[in-house]
């Protein structure tokens, strides 16, 4: 699946032309691309979460040399799935 | 940021009802999660992709006591982070 699906679906589905529709779907994962980037979560019931998290400096090793380096602070984003969702992947009831 | 908070700033930027907003919003989430449910992977480019992966029957321990226990096989949603949004995120404070 893509967002060429979604579009057809919401097309399809909704009614809306496929340009209005594809520009929709643009807008609401911009939307959740820029609440990322300034680090805030985002939850969506009955799907998931998305979280930014801080990771602090740590020391590592290049694989290739061995040798010993800091891997410098940075922000990862993680995604944590619902029990919903992860129950209906399993074809199981909550 | 939940579901609601994105209906709204979605039907406020586009200057849509917020009915409008929500049936969107609802059916771009309610596709992915039929799509994974269907095992079926999922690419948004500028986002990342979403596969599900599956694991076969093991013999685990319950943490507290040590009792073996047996785990049933199963499948689980993975989000693997696009390189843009990732750079994009990375550099944040």
């Amino acid at each position: 699946m893509t967002k060429a699906d979604i579009v057809e679906r919401i097309h399809q589905k909704i009614g809306l032309s496929k340009k209005e529709s594809a520009e929709m779907v643009e807008q609401v994962f911009g939307i959740m691309k820029s609440t990322l980037e300034a680090g805030e979560k985002i939850k969506i019931a009955g799907f998931g979460n998305f979280v930014v998290k801080q990771k602090a400096d740590r020391r590592g090793r290049n694989p290739q040399t061995g040798d010993a380096i800091t891997i410098s602070a940075r922000r990862i984003l993680t995604f944590k799935p619902s029990q919903v969702l992860k129950c209906g992947i399993n074809d199981e009831e909550e | 940021m939940n579901k609601s908070e994105l209906i709204e700033t979605f039907a406020l930027q586009r200057e849509i009802s917020h009915k409008r907003a929500e049936e969107v919003v609802n059916m771009i989430f309610n596709s992915m999660s039929e799509a994974m449910t269907a095992g079926e992977r999922i690419e948004i480019r500028g986002l990342g992709s979403f596969v599900v992966k599956e694991y076969g029957a093991y013999t685990g321990r319950n943490p507290k006591t040590g009792e073996p226990i047996e785990v049933k096989p199963k499948k689980l949603p993975f989000f693997k982070v696009g390189k843009e949004l990732k750079e994009r995120i990375l550099d944040g404070e």
